[in-house]
């Protein structure tokens, strides 16, 4: 493996429905130990971007390179190892609904490691405890609230310990203060895995708490506008959508008016 | 409701109750009007004698925009209530965004065909791609490196195997009452009555035990399946999966797979024995053969290689139950309609493939005389 400082880069994607472009000519680079935010309004292609860095759409134009190398690139088997260095928490949670949450956070454990069943056990349990539920291991996924099962789902991301932890719109449904604690919790796993955190959101509380770095997708003009800090592209840039963005169309109004 | 000019304005006076739950007059007077003067540059709208209006009203008078504009007329909404006014300016402020709207081109006759056959290919193509990925983890599995549980295979098993047991039984018992009635009468004609006994072991042991029991697992069974697994393609389960490195298909298809085709034969058994009880007890009962004689006559009548035949399609008509609700429940879109569809094709798709595949192997057992 290499030990460059990029971990994850985006080289001119173009994302297609079919013959749909949805975005295309997207240049990215995510650097390890950083959180980097996705964001943009809604229906500009977030989440869809974030399907193809996950590999489950495949690009119509372009490649996602992990540690140098491409993962569209890779046999079979390669691939599989680098599914395995990620931890992803979908919109919804996406627990699998047969299973408890202990055996939710276990099955990768089952499936990956050659762990006894009583180890397996302890580590579901450590990982349930460090999202804060704790005695919750027996519980089913509908007989919990959707902030736990959020939780429960960034839980079972962590299983593996991953290099990598995606997330999808995580403040989504939250009420602020969970959404808040939810942002905190990300930026502590960060720290306390070493993780690169990949964040999807239109949540302006949130991209300016945990970015390090982020790009703007724009659906009208189909491509990225910038990449920087968002704190910083908020002071420096002169691209004016982005600046509405940032600042809830404040500005993009008085400046209509005046 | 009067339309009247003065002073190079058509003014439109509206009275009344516009909240009247019917007869409230459109908006052709307006347009005569319009089509018929020319010299007036405004159209204004005199509400002193409105009594009362709601959201009709409002796209009443937001067809007369529409109107004043196509006659370059200009628009004085200062007549107008206020809150009008406001929906008013509400509705013009974002432009109709005139790609939107959704085509409605009328395709002929001849287009729908072709629409049909594309359609009809891309599902075969689909069809036949989701067997050979089917194939190939039943190949990883023969190997012993499938991502596998048994323990959910032997969960599916119970679902679909012990707990249908009672609508086997009910559906078959049925049956066999049926072929026995149907024979009984046309053989009694030919003093044959005898043979209503080898008429219902035959029939039932071949088709009808294998048969039934196929069409009810897959109302049953291939229904949930697609129910199941669209839902968990809604709810992103099927992502995860994916994100995890498991493979859906070895690790959800695989085991409902193995499940049926293993469960259908014992499934099948049961269905002729029931069967064969159903035509016992119109036999006894009805045409007073004895009991000892009816048995006999089953005892004679069926071959072992019909008894095996039928065991045979009935593991292949569990693989096709499976095949059909897996395939579609994979299939689903996201969303609550898109299981629904999900679920009916796969009983539609089941169904048709139990009949149609039953019919290949009656021409096919006939020519190789089994």
């Amino acid at each position: 493996m290499q030990t460059s400082e990029v971990k994850i880069e985006i080289r001119n994607l173009t994302m297609a429905y079919g013959s749909y472009v949805v975005m295309r000519g997207i240049n990215a680079q995510v650097k390890r130990g950083s959180v980097f935010v996705i964001m943009g309004n809604s229906g500009s292609g977030k989440s869809t971007l974030l399907r193809h860095m996950l590999g489950l759409q495949r690009p119509a134009q372009g490649d996602v390179l992990y540690d140098g190398r491409s993962f569209w690139g890779m046999d079979d088997e390669a691939r599989g190892v680098q599914l395995r260095k990620y931890g992803v928490l979908f919109q919804s949670g996406a627990l699998w609904s047969s299973m408890t949450l202990a055996e939710n956070v276990g099955l990768p454990l089952v499936e990956y490691t050659d762990w006894s069943a009583c180890d397996r056990e302890d580590i579901a349990r450590l990982k349930l405890a460090l999202v804060g539920l704790s005695g919750f291991e027996d519980y089913y996924p509908s007989e919990i609230s959707g902030g736990m099962r959020k939780r429960a789902g960034l839980a079972r991301a962590m299983a593996l310990d991953p290099e990598i932890l995606f997330f999808d719109e995580p403040s989504a449904g939250l009420d602020p203060i969970s959404s808040r604690n939810l942002d905190e919790l990300i930026l502590e796993l960060r720290d306390g895995l070493g993780a690169t955190v990949v964040v999807v959101t239109h949540e302006l509380a949130s991209i300016f708490t945990i970015a390090d770095d982020s790009i703007f997708l724009d659906a009208d003009s189909r491509t990225m506008r910038v990449q920087g800090n968002p704190k910083e592209l908020l002071e420096h840039s002169t691209d004016t959508k982005l600046r509405a963005f940032l600042t809830r169309g404040e500005l993009s109004e008085q400046g209509a008016t005046s | 409701m009067v339309a009247r000019t003065s002073a190079g304005a058509l003014r439109v006076s509206l009275s009344g109750n516009w909240r009247a739950p019917s007869g409230l007059p459109g908006v052709e007077m307006i347009r005569q009007s319009l089509g018929a003067t020319t010299a007036e540059k405004f159209l204004e709208f005199d509400v002193t004698e409105l009594t009362g209006w709601d959201s009709r009203f409002v796209a009443f008078i937001n067809k007369c925009v529409a109107l004043s504009r196509e006659h370059q007329m200009n628009f004085r909404s200062d007549g107008l209530p206020e809150g009008v006014r406001r929906l008013l300016r509400l509705a013009n402020r974002v432009p109709e965004k005139k790609d939107a709207r959704l085509a409605t081109s009328e395709s002929g006759f001849l287009q729908k065909i072709g629409e049909l056959v594309f359609r009809v290919r891309q599902d075969v193509l689909a069809m036949l791609g989701f067997l050979g990925e089917n194939v190939q983890a039943i190949g990883n599995l023969l190997r012993g490196r499938a991502q596998f549980r048994w323990a959910d295979a032997f969960l599916v098993m119970q679902q679909c195997g012990p707990q249908a047991l009672g609508i086997v039984a009910l559906i078959n018992c049925l049956v066999g009452l049926i072929l026995a009635f149907v024979g009984a009468i046309e053989l009694q004609r030919f003093g044959a009555s005898i043979y209503t006994a080898d008429l219902v072991g035959i029939a039932t042991v071949r088709e009808m035990g294998c048969i039934m029991t196929g069409i009810i697992l897959c109302g049953r069974t291939g229904a949930a399946f697609a129910a199941q697994l669209g839902t968990m393609k809604v709810n992103e389960e099927i992502s995860a999966l994916q994100t995890f490195g498991i493979s859906p298909l070895e690790f959800l298809v695989l085991p409902r797979m193995v499940a049926l085709i293993l469960m259908m034969p014992f499934l099948c058994v049961f269905a002729d024995l029931i069967s064969i009880v159903g035509g016992y007890v119109v036999s006894v009962s009805m045409l007073g053969t004895s009991p000892t004689v009816y048995f006999g006559r089953i005892v004679h009548a069926i071959q072992l290689k019909s008894f095996l035949l039928g065991i045979a399609k009935g593991s292949f008509f569990g693989f096709l139950v499976a095949f059909a609700g897996c395939f579609r429940g994979m299939q689903s879109g996201y969303s609550a309609a898109a299981v629904g569809e999900a679920t009916t094709r796969a009983v539609v798709t089941g169904i048709t493939a139990i009949v149609a595949s039953d019919g290949i192997f009656a021409v096919l057992t006939n020519a190789l005389h089994i």
